[in-house]
């Protein structure tokens, strides 16, 4: 088999919620050993669920993201398939340890010495109070790569400040810039885009911290303030205020550019928006050609063919009408025909996709984008594939979604060279395990 | 020293996702060689622009995702060019190119030129759809990636349309997963040997990202469950995003530890009634509303920062909703120095976002601002060792353009 580019890379994933676990994720598809050391009596809440042990009333009540359980029960170990998370568990390994003691701490700085990258994002102070700080990382081993990702950063009046990536966006500016152009910003739902991009550069940050290291010997310290990290999406937003000092307001789905038309226009539907079947295309006019081929592929109306649409001031001119318009020839076709027309006219256009028909769709099918992946006690599903086509060193789930304490053996005896009889005492002394306490809600 | 400066990075890219990628790699150091054609990137033709002037130099998108690259003008439609191209994929250890598939191919500059060339470095090739598939050919926009592959079917009120996030947010999300393929692959190559073409698809970054697609796909095949369209308000106590004296702000999720949130509040009687600390109670939409009727009123006797200041205190998961203005005063930003200035020929000071992260050895710096258009062609090119001939033409190439 041929190597994966980061094989022989080892990182400790003490990582919690989405950010960092999917910089793990990453680093982990690319063939690092992402070992994720957890603690079987405490539980992090929004990391393998919202809860240990769901109430049934919260799988109803929560959106389907939060509750979709397998077959919409609990079962015996939730905490192994919460669908908010299970995915971002592939190709890690898992094993249980209480760090509050000093034994714990013991394994963990044993497991440091031979690991290149450690990996977190706690709330700030959480592993402070563990004792876990850079200092100690580098007394066990002192080239470690120490990447930790606070909301708003170590210093300054926010570092203490709780957040999800959610509440870093409204910080950022992002939840008043998106929506609605006439509504308001309590109609927005919520977005972990931030979540997205500091997991994304928490991966590139290991990586030119691992290229430094090879030429110069040294390890490091990283601190990606995960509201900082974000501000880069809203690039247009912060240059109009830092060059004209003007600020932006929602558009909804038109284009930043005030390229026309640019909208989500009704489809034909098989259903109401109350059980998600309601569907929409989406269409992008970003030259006159393509207004051209827009108007070829509505049949030439005579609305379309009046000349002063075929620049876009005259169209953004009479923008609205022609979103009417254009919602009036998509409403009774079909979203898919409606791509494939408008495409081969040279419109980019494509359904705006609820998530159950990406299953369907031919295109990733002939990517072959899902894998088919059994979890113990979940049973087999489908899966969503990884971002990017390796050829020579294909990326791939080289391991299903790990299970809590799942490389409980392998971490113990085989990496850190543990006896039987010691596994047994770690056991005796409850750092082994695959359940979290019956007493976790 | 920079950790990546010893990198050579070829960059074919252009608009938004590609530049994206390749000014991450320039920030940290690698010499980022940006060729455009005589007409220029599109993204110099993307405002907002300074003083709201169409200029090529002038386009504030392009100044950010450009900075610390240099910017070699080149008609690859021409031998010269192509022989330009050549001497400059030698020296690469990394070409990073996002045209149409098959565009590269047909100039005749693809992968496998490439690897005749410099058999050291991979391609990353980003493209809408993929190298591959039905819909290889199909062109996107940030509001088609995003509505296609993005979770946001699942985005706004159930009874109107889905809408998207602010400006390019989703490109900028593919621009840095494309990076961590462009690190993967210099490490293939670096570690092993490897050379590999890279296919990075727009659409697979959304449908394979962690903004909530992951969990949508997953969810429905473990429950036949579909993530319905709906505004958050609904999602706890308190959940969602309250007005409040002087603007909003976003307590999504902080339900999920009552505990601190009683805290905030000071422990008044009308949030300390046991119903509500039964946390399935807490997920019940009749119980949420009453509960968001007195916490309205107590959001509305307070600022948007002094509301953040109690949640902080109390460790409540809170964000008020600043503007642009809000955020780019702001002391806590400001005292970080997050903000970073460059002067630019054209626009002058310009500010921009700073670092990405904070990485004290070899880690971000601002070494240039955005290149002119083709400002550094006759540098580079001799740099590459580009014969006189060749270059005189590269040159009339570039000014014939210019003068059009």
């Amino acid at each position: 088999m041929s190597p994966k580019p980061l094989e022989g890379i080892r990182v400790i994933d003490l990582c919690v919620v989405w950010a960092g676990p999917f910089a793990t994720m990453l680093l982990a598809d690319l063939g690092a050993e992402v070992i994720k050391p957890e603690n079987p009596h405490v539980w992090q809440p929004m990391t393998r669920g919202a809860f240990a042990r769901p109430p049934q009333a919260y799988l109803m009540f929560a959106p389907a993201w939060g509750g979709g359980y397998p077959n919409n029960v609990p079962g015996e170990r939730p905490w192994n398939y919460c669908p908010t998370f299970v995915s971002l568990f592939r190709n890690k390994k898992s094993f249980t340890v209480d760090l509050r003691t000093p034994e714990g701490k013991e394994v963990l700085r044993r497991l440091v010495a031979i690991s290149d990258v450690v990996y977190e994002n706690n709330a700030t102070g959480t592993l402070e109070k563990l004792g876990i700080t850079y200092e100690w990382l580098r007394e066990a081993n002192e080239r470690i790569i120490f990447v930790r990702v606070p909301a708003y950063g170590n210093s300054g009046p926010y570092a203490e400040a709780r957040a999800l990536g959610i509440h870093l966006e409204a910080v950022m500016g992002h939840t008043l810039l998106r929506g609605y152009e006439d509504a308001d910003p309590s109609s927005n739902t919520a977005i972990y885009s931030g979540d997205y991009l500091a997991g994304a550069q928490g991966a590139f940050a290991v990586m030119a911290a691992l290229w430094h290291r090879e030429k110069t010997g040294e390890g490091q310290l990283i601190e990606i303030a995960q509201a900082e990290n974000a501000a880069a999406m809203f690039t247009q937003a912060i240059m109009e205020y830092s060059l004209n000092g003007r600020l932006l307001s929602p558009i909804g789905n038109r284009d930043i550019f005030g390229r026309y038309p640019c909208n989500v226009y009704p489809a034909k539907s098989p259903g109401t928006a109350e059980t998600a079947d309601d569907r929409w295309i989406a269409i992008s006019v970003e030259t006159d050609e393509q207004w051209k081929g827009l108007v070829e592929a509505m049949g030439n109306p005579d609305w379309a063919r009046d000349p002063a649409l075929a620049t876009n001031e005259g169209r953004k001119a009479r923008a609205a009408e022609i979103d009417q318009r254009i919602a009036e020839f998509t409403r009774e076709r079909d979203d898919y025909e409606l791509m494939h027309l408008l495409q081969q006219h040279g419109v980019p256009a494509a359904p705006v996709l609820e998530a159950s028909r990406m299953f369907s769709d031919p295109h990733l099918r002939a990517r072959n984008f899902f894998r088919k992946q059994t979890v113990e006690g979940a049973g087999t599903h489908e899966y969503v594939g990884p971002l990017w086509q390796f050829p020579a060193t294909p990326v791939e789930f080289y391991q299903p979604p790990v299970t809590l304490g799942e490389h409980n053996e392998y971490v113990y005896k085989e990496l850190l060279g543990f006896s039987d009889e010691q596994y047994e005492e770690f056991r005796a002394k409850g750092h082994i395990a695959t359940e979290f306490d019956p007493d976790i809600p | 020293m920079q950790a990546l400066d010893d990198l050579v990075v070829l960059d074919l890219t252009h608009h938004i996702a590609g530049p994206y990628a390749t000014r991450l790699l320039a920030d940290f150091g690698a010499d980022v060689i940006k060729v455009e054609p005589p007409w220029g990137d599109p993204a110099r033709r993307l405002g907002p622009f300074l003083g709201d002037d169409p200029h090529p130099e002038k386009s504030g998108t392009f100044f950010y995702l450009n900075c610390n690259k240099r910017s070699v003008v080149l008609d690859l439609r021409t031998e010269h060019g192509k022989r330009a191209l050549a001497a400059l994929a030698e020296r690469a250890d990394l070409v990073v190119e996002n045209f149409a598939p098959g565009t590269l191919d047909r100039l005749g500059v693809g992968w496998e030129f490439l690897q005749r060339v410099n058999p050291r470095a991979p391609l990353v090739s980003i493209s809408n759809f993929g190298q591959t598939g039905p819909y290889r050919d199909y062109l996107a926009s940030e509001l088609v990636i995003y509505g296609f592959a993005g979770e946001m079917y699942s985005m706004g009120e159930t009874d109107r349309e889905p809408v998207k996030m602010f400006g390019t947010a989703a490109l900028f999300e593919s621009g840095a997963a494309s990076v961590v393929a462009c690190m993967g692959a210099l490490f293939a190559a670096k570690r092993f040997g490897i050379a590999q073409h890279v296919d990075v698809s727009l659409a697979e970054t959304h449908f394979g990202g962690v903004d909530r697609r992951h969990a949508t796909a997953i969810a429905y095949q473990y429950s036949g469950r579909k993530t319905i369209r709906a505004a958050s308000r609904t999602s706890g106590m308190p959940g969602g995003i309250y007005p409040c004296a002087d603007g909003y702000v976003d307590f999504n999720n902080a339900s999920i530890r009552y505990d601190r949130v009683l805290d905030m509040l000071g422990y008044p009687d009308w949030a300390t009634d046991p119903k509500y600390q039964d946390p399935a109670m807490r997920m019940n939409p009749e119980v949420v509303e009453e509960w968001n009727l007195h916490f309205l009123q107590w959001c509305l006797e307070r600022t948007k920062r002094e509301i953040w200041e109690e949640a902080r205190r109390a460790k409540v998961l809170c964000g008020p909703l600043f503007t642009i203005e809000d955020l780019f005063h702001d002391e806590h930003f400001r005292g970080r120095g997050f903000w970073a200035t460059v002067e630019h020929p054209v626009m002058g000071k310009v500010t921009i976002p700073g670092r990405p992260f904070i990485m004290p050895k070899g880690g971000w710096q601002l070494r240039r601002p955005a290149p002119l258009l083709g400002q550094h062609t006759e540098e580079v090119l001799r740099e590459a060792g580009v014969s006189e001939e060749d270059l005189r033409l590269v040159l009339a190439d570039a000014r014939k353009e210019v003068s059009r």
